[in-house]
This record gives structure tokens, C-alpha cells and sequence, in this order.
């Protein structure tokens, strides 16, 4: 134990002077130096330290405190920006006020006020939707119409405590222009007030508790983007007929029972919703009862609570709401009296 | 055997503080440095020690204690006891020569021999993360003019 300690005196004396100076002594490897925690102490504590001694002299047991060194921790400056819609958010051609999340967290050490900007123009996608608003989460991570605040640069940017987050949201609309399939990207950029510049930039006495401010990696300013889709679906309608004569034949002659087909074919994304397929029986015809049927499944005539109904000379079937990709198929039958 | 030796020690501070004031042969300092990596002009990027100045989470310190005897009479039995500042986590010292502490200095042991007590009454060993105090036993006597430095390294939380 004492020769280690002996040695150690002879590896350090050149330590002793430069209290001031930078000492280009490269040390000793160690152990890996235990990961700080995420913000790290309060910017503007003071770190003491006293040594203790006890010894003996031929006078007895002396006990001596050492100075203590006090060195103030620095603030540093740090933010993340993270998008936290689980995808593309889904929008259609003229949809308003859709709704990006985002995340921003302060990942420094002292409460830190940061300005928001969003931006809508990013390159390399279809289209740029229109910024409506940046607005600021009341704390339930869900966006509330006219509860959630809404941001004014440079008015009330949010002041982030160290290690806390805040929920942001950025709405946006989408022009009617947009067609099925189209995406474009929305950038939300979170700045330090205080400053921003390489990792290590320093703004004397900015800091919490009259620490100085130093920027970390995330250089105090950061921006993640998120994404709109457009999703629209459109149906084209498909008609066609087929006769039955009395003798087993296809002549439209007296007697022959007409089949309309109708195929209703939803293509694009997303969903049509409510689809409602209607077709009025040529003139001349009669409408036989109880043919309709959707999807070959029979339909009653009367408006009732299933999707077939006969009203006057007018087939109408609800085939309610229908993926993209999907068809339904409607049949109905007349008779050539 | 040990352990009740520096339990003594610790007992004993308080009551002889006083006595400190009026002998005071020895002189013991502190001085925190921060290592900051550079990068040379060939490009090598080299560790250095300097005065802190400018100190942020994850910072790497260097503690050191300085310790002279300036008296005339020389000094034994010398124990240089160091608690960790609360923002920073103890990171080890160059020789392992120091013993440490998990329970704020009541007992002292070399850290790989330390436990802490999780739930369910397991154990796991002990940490950088744990250490309260950090404490140095020269079982040597200083003469007059004899003097020399104890190093720890630490990381500010």
C-alpha cells in the first residue's frame, strides 16, 4: 500500500503548479466514467468539497478540514425534438386543420425557454400543406381545440425545465390540389433563447443561478419532421344487363327478365364512406319484388334496417363505408311486361 | 478488526476537533480540475486537466488532496477522509489505494468487497454510484517536510 502511494507522489508533483494554467497532462486510463444522468445536476449548484485528516503527533490525535472548493455547475443547453405520430398522419385534399405531434424535450440542465418554428416547405416531397397554427399542448398530450395555447414567437415560448418535455402541435391544411397518395413533410424546429452554436459555445453569466451557459451536442437547437399522407378514394360504377327470355334465350322480347349488375369499384386510399349506389329501372319495365340483392345477398324492399330499397322506380342500396380496393356488387331484376 | 479501528477514527473527529485549531503541523488542501478533451494541432485529440472554470453534467473532475507536514514533529496514524460532493459520482482513483463508503461513512472497505442491500433483501455489488466517502490510511509516518498528493476521480451527475 505505501509504495503505490509513494509512486503516485512521484507521477504527479508536475500537477502542482498549473492550478491556473491548462496542464497538458493526457491521465491515466480509468474505469468508464458512469453515464450522467439525462439533465443532470441543477445548472447553478455549487459543487463543495473538504477533505478531512486525522492524524497523531507525539501530542495526541489532531483532526484537520482541508479548504473547501466550491465550483458553481454550468448550464448546458441542450433540446430534442422528436415527431410522435405512431405514422403519416392521414389527410385528404382540401382537410384543415390536421394535426402533427411533436415532442420537445429540454435535455439540458437549467429551466430553458425555447422558440418554436415550423416549417411546411420542406423539399423532396408532393406537396407543402398550409401552416395554420403551433400549439401548445395543455398536458394531457392531446390536442384540444381553443383549451391548448396558442404559440407566438418571441411571446410565449415555452420555458422547459430540465428534463421535461413539452407536447407541441403543428395543424396544418391541405390544398384541394393534393391528390391520392401525396406526402409531404412538416419540420418542427425547437431553438434556445439563450443561444445556439457548436457543442461547447459558451454565453458568460447566461446560465441558471448566474452560471455560465455552454451548448451541448444537440447544438440548442434541433427539429424533427412528420409526415402527411393524403388519402382519397374514389368509385367508378360499372353497369351491365343481362336478359332471360320466357324460352330460355337472351331476346328482350315480352316476358324476359332483365338482371342489372352494378359494380361499384373504390380505388385510391383510404375509404368512401356512406356509398350509396342508386339506379332508376328503365321506363317501360317492371321491377320484380324482392330482387335486389348486394353482394348477392337478398335485400328486402322496404326502407328498413337492411341496405336494399325499392321506392317508386328507384333501386337505392347502402353499402355503407368501403375500403379503397374493395368492390360491391348490386343486382336487381326487371320484367319486360 | 479494521473496520472498528476507523469506526474509532470517525469518533473521534468530533471530539478533537478543537484540538486542531491550536496544533496544526500539517497542512492539507483540496483542488478540483476538469478534464477536457483537446484537440492538437496534429489533430490527436489529447485529455488535459484545467482549473474549472466551465463545468457540466458528465464532466469528468479530478479531485486532489494535497497534504504537507510544515511542522517540526512528525505525524502518524495520518487518514485523509474525503466525502463525495452530492452532484458528483465517485470515478475511482488511479491505484485503488482508498477505502470507501456506501452508508455516508460509517464504514469504510476497498468497494469491491461493498454490497448494497436491494429489494427482497438481494444484494448486488456496490458501484461508483454508491460511494458516500472516500478515505486513504497511510500507515506510514510523515516527517517534517514530508508531503504528497491523494487523487479520486469523480463525474458531476
Amino acid at each position: 500500500m505505501n509504495k503505490k502511494i509513494s509512486s503516485q507522489f512521484r507521477v504527479v508533483p508536475s500537477l502542482k503548479r498549473p492550478l491556473q494554467a491548462c496542464a497538458s497532462i493526457v491521465f491515466f486510463a480509468f474505469a468508464q466514467a458512469p453515464a450522467a444522468h439525462a439533465a443532470g445536476t441543477l445548472a447553478g449548484t455549487d459543487i463543495e468539497n473538504t477533505a478531512t485528516a486525522t492524524y497523531t503527533t507525539p501530542s495526541g490525535e489532531v483532526t484537520l478540514d482541508s479548504n473547501t472548493v466550491v465550483i458553481k455547475v454550468d448550464e448546458l443547453i441542450d433540446v430534442a425534438v422528436a415527431n410522435t405520430d405512431p405514422g403519416d398522419v392521414t389527410t385528404a385534399p382540401g382537410a384543415t386543420n390536421k394535426v402533427l405531434t411533436f415532442k420537445v424535450t429540454n435535455s439540458g440542465n437549467g429551466p430553458e425557454a425555447y422558440a418554436l418554428l415550423a416549417d411546411v416547405a420542406k423539399p423532396s416531397d408532393d406537396f407543402d400543406p398550409a401552416l395554420v397554427q403551433i400549439v401548445i399542448d395543455n398536458g394531457n398530450g392531446v390536442y384540444d381545440p381553443g383549451v391548448d395555447t396558442v404559440y407566438v414567437p418571441g411571446s410565449n415560448d415555452p420555458v422547459i425545465a430540465p428534463d421535461q418535455s413539452v407536447i407541441v402541435f403543428v395543424l396544418t391544411n391541405t390544398p384541394a390540389t393534393a391528390v391520392d397518395g401525396n406526402k409531404a413533410d412538416v419540420g418542427l424546429k425547437a431553438t434556445s433563447k439563450t443561444g445556439t452554436g457548436p457543442a461547447g459555445t459558451t454565453f458568460t453569466g447566461a446560465g441558471t443561478g448566474g452560471s455560465d451557459a455552454v451548448i451541448g451536442t444537440s447544438t440548442a437547437t434541433q427539429e424533427d419532421i412528420g409526415s402527411l399522407i393524403v388519402q382519397s378514394a374514389v368509385v367508378t360504377l360499372v353497369k351491365s344487363a343481362t336478359v332471360l327470355d320466357p324460352q330460355g334465350g337472351s331476346n328482350a322480347i315480352p316476358g324476359a327478365i332483365i338482371t342489372y349488375k352494378l359494380v361499384a369499384n373504390v380505388t385510391g386510399s383510404g375509404s368512401l364512406n356512406n356509398l350509396s349506389i342508386t339506379d332508376a329501372i328503365p321506363a317501360g319495365t317492371v321491377y320484380q319484388a324482392a330482387s335486389i340483392e348486394l353482394d348477392a345477398v337478398a335485400q328486402t324492399d322496404a326502407a328498413d334496417s337492411d341496405a336494399g330499397n325499392f321506392n317508386a322506380s328507384l333501386v337505392t342500396v347502402a353499402a355503407g363505408n368501403v375500403p379503397a380496393g374493395q368492390t360491391r356488387t348490386v343486382t336487381f331484376k326487371v320484367k319486360i311486361p | 478488526m479494521k473496520l472498528n479501528f476507523f469506526n474509532a477514527v470517525i469518533a473521534g473527529l468530533a471530539l478533537s476537533a478543537s484540538a486542531a485549531a491550536v496544533a496544526a503541523p500539517l497542512q492539507l488542501r483540496s483542488d478540483i480540475f476538469v478534464e477536457k478533451q483537446v484537440k492538437r494541432q496534429d489533430g490527436k485529440v489529447a485529455t488535459v486537466l484545467e482549473a474549472p472554470k466551465m463545468v457540466t453534467p458528465g464532466d469528468n473532475l479530478v479531485f486532489v488532496v494535497h497534504y504537507k507536514n510544515v511542522g517540526a514533529t512528525p505525524a502518524s496514524n495520518f487518514v485523509v477522509t474525503n466525502p463525495m460532493p452530492k452532484a458528483v459520482i465517485f470515478n475511482g482513483t488511479s491505484d485503488g489505494a482508498e477505502i470507501v463508503s456506501i452508508d455516508g461513512g460509517k464504514s469504510f472497505a476497498p468497494l469491491s468487497t461493498l454490497r448494497v442491500v436491494i429489494a427482497d433483501g438481494k444484494t448486488r455489488s456496490a458501484t461508483f454510484g454508491d460511494v458516500t466517502h472516500v478515505k486513504w490510511t497511510l500507515q506510514k509516518t510523515l516527517g517534517a517536510g514530508a508531503e504528497g498528493k491523494l487523487m479520486f476521480r469523480g463525474v458531476v451527475k
